[in-house]
């Protein structure tokens, strides 16, 4: 059975996992991301593609990240993202600084499934010279020309939320093409949706485009609301005045505390 | 109009107006994370170019054309298909290095930013980068920043259409000459002086011997981005639009 329960789909996500999440506009799995914190994960490998805002935020606050590659996290208009920035001068969690087209890139070489990619830019910058596991290397067909070659990144886990799938386990991923390569990039892919598609996404040519294939996906949970209080494009705004109440009691791990336990802990079905 | 000062204008509108100046008659202006003016002056840079440039503004569904998820716009702007783009910095030196990452040692941290973004490719490729940074000081404007997320220029051997052209802040217009690897003070904005941003400026740059000032925005000018452009930000910078322009999604 692939459509389950949140805390069934979750189950992929264990202790200790890589696990890739989408930025922003492209569908976050809030709803799961709260259960995922109610279930107590720990030391996750959060790879942000390529960049988060609440929801890394809301993991390190909650003790869950002992690791996030990512190009940034910050919470836009809202500010910074506090628990973040805590974590970082603090030291309590690794971060291993990118930016934004190399996380691409490295998601699309394990598409391809190739060991790495080249990419431009990068040279001379603090960001490579913090990155052993990036290299140069001269491109093999130029003529003194470095290029920076990125490995591959393979998630155990790509967890996204979308506004639809079916029951063959098709999900309607629209134009957030990204969510397709974390997927075809990941072992695992779980999803949350708004709402389940009676019949099948592939049947119509227009929705087939927009869709993700089955194929990848390991398990799919029903959320309506699933990305609150981010936006779900297309679908709902972001709850703005919700941000800026998290923007200011996280700025301490007292009002952070608070927070969880208000909107994390005391609502199941949130 | 809300929080219209007594002189005409808003700061924010003088720094549109002028960074539109700078987009010219580009084809194609892309707006990344954060940059609420540059959308604007790139939306008033299509508005007087009557279409053009396009605008590709990160994090918009109405204001962007791309289909193929986050890769497409660094793809976009690998294929030289990109010809301005707006970065900042916590940082920024007089070499055009800019560090969106941290201050002090990089493992321990004083001051952490939220992170690189796509700098450390944009800078590169983008052959008209327009830095913005709004807070003028030495805390900002440094002799020589901690982290380097993109340097300004780089080694001859190095891929490198792009690169910095301008750093406008709250003060001031500098330009930014790549051979000489230093700003240029280009103008001052109403009521500030050169001596105030020699005072506020942690590095060392060119001045001409008169200092312009920068040109106020015209009535037409006020009328789009307030009448026109405002409306249209209220998608992705739904606190700016109600703050600078009085509007509400």
């Amino acid at each position: 059975m692939i459509v389950g329960t949140l805390d069934e789909a979750i189950a992929p996500i264990t202790d200790g996992c890589v696990l890739a999440v989408p930025r922003d506009v492209s569908g976050v799995a809030m709803a799961a991301t709260r259960a995922l914190i109610r279930r107590g994960v720990k030391r996750l490998h959060l790879v942000a593609v390529p960049t988060s805002s609440l929801q890394a935020d809301l993991l390190i606050g909650a003790g869950c990240v002992a690791t996030i590659e990512t190009s940034a996290v910050s919470l836009g208009e809202f500010g910074a993202a506090p628990r973040f920035t805590a974590a970082a001068t603090a030291g309590s969690i690794a971060i291993k600084d990118a930016t934004c087209p190399a996380i691409h890139a490295a998601f699309q070489a394990a598409e391809k499934g190739v060991p790495f990619m080249p990419m431009r830019g990068l040279i001379g910058s603090d960001v490579l010279a913090h990155r052993p596991d990036w290299k140069v290397v001269d491109n093999p067909f130029g003529n003194d020309d470095p290029i920076v070659v990125l490995p591959a990144i393979k998630p155990d886990v790509a967890l996204f939320h979308a506004p639809l799938a079916d029951r063959d386990g098709n999900v309607w991923i629209g134009r957030d093409r990204e969510l397709a390569m974390m997927a075809h990039a990941a072992g695992k892919t779980v999803v949350t949706v708004e709402r389940l598609h009676d019949g099948s996404l592939l049947d119509d040519p227009i929705l087939a485009a927009g869709t993700l294939g089955g194929f990848y996906v390991e398990a799919i949970a029903l959320a309506p609301k699933g990305a609150w209080p981010l936006a779900l494009a297309d679908h709902y705004g972001v709850d703005t005045a919700h941000l800026a109440e998290y923007a200011r009691l996280a700025t301490s791990a007292e009002g952070f505390a608070a927070y969880l336990d208000r909107h994390v802990h005391d609502r199941r079905a949130a | 109009m809300t929080g219209a000062p007594p002189d005409g204008f808003r700061n924010e509108e003088l720094l549109a107006d002028t960074i539109a100046g700078l987009i010219g008659d580009s084809r194609h202006a892309a707006i990344g994370a954060a940059s609420p003016i540059p959308a604007a002056a790139a939306m008033l840079a299509r508005e007087r170019g009557n279409g053009r440039p396009y605008v590709s503004l990160l994090g918009s569904r109405r204001q962007n054309f791309f289909t193929d998820g986050g890769r497409e716009l660094f793809d976009c702007a690998g294929q030289g298909r990109i010809d301005v783009f707006f970065l900042s910095g916590g940082q920024i030196d007089g070499e055009g290095n800019i560090n969106l990452v941290s201050v002090g040692e990089y493992a321990h941290p004083k001051v952490r930013f939220p992170g690189s973004f796509g700098s450390a490719y944009m800078y590169y490729v983008v052959p008209k980068v327009i830095l913005f940074r709004l807070e003028h000081t030495r805390r900002t404007l440094v002799e020589k920043v901690d982290f380097i997320s993109a340097p300004g220029v780089s080694a001859d051997n190095v891929h490198r259409p792009g690169g910095p052209i301008a750093l406008i802040t709250n003060r001031c217009l500098f330009a930014f000459d790549r051979t000489r690897k230093r700003f240029r003070l280009k103008s001052v904005h109403p009521g500030h002086t050169a001596a105030e941003v020699t005072e506020h400026t942690g590095f060392d740059f060119d001045r001409p011997a008169e200092v312009p000032v920068t040109a106020a925005p015209s009535p037409e000018t006020l009328r789009l981005l307030r009448t026109v452009i405002a409306p249209q930000l209220t998608e992705v910078y739904p606190q700016f639009a109600a703050e600078v322009f009085g509007i509400a999604r």
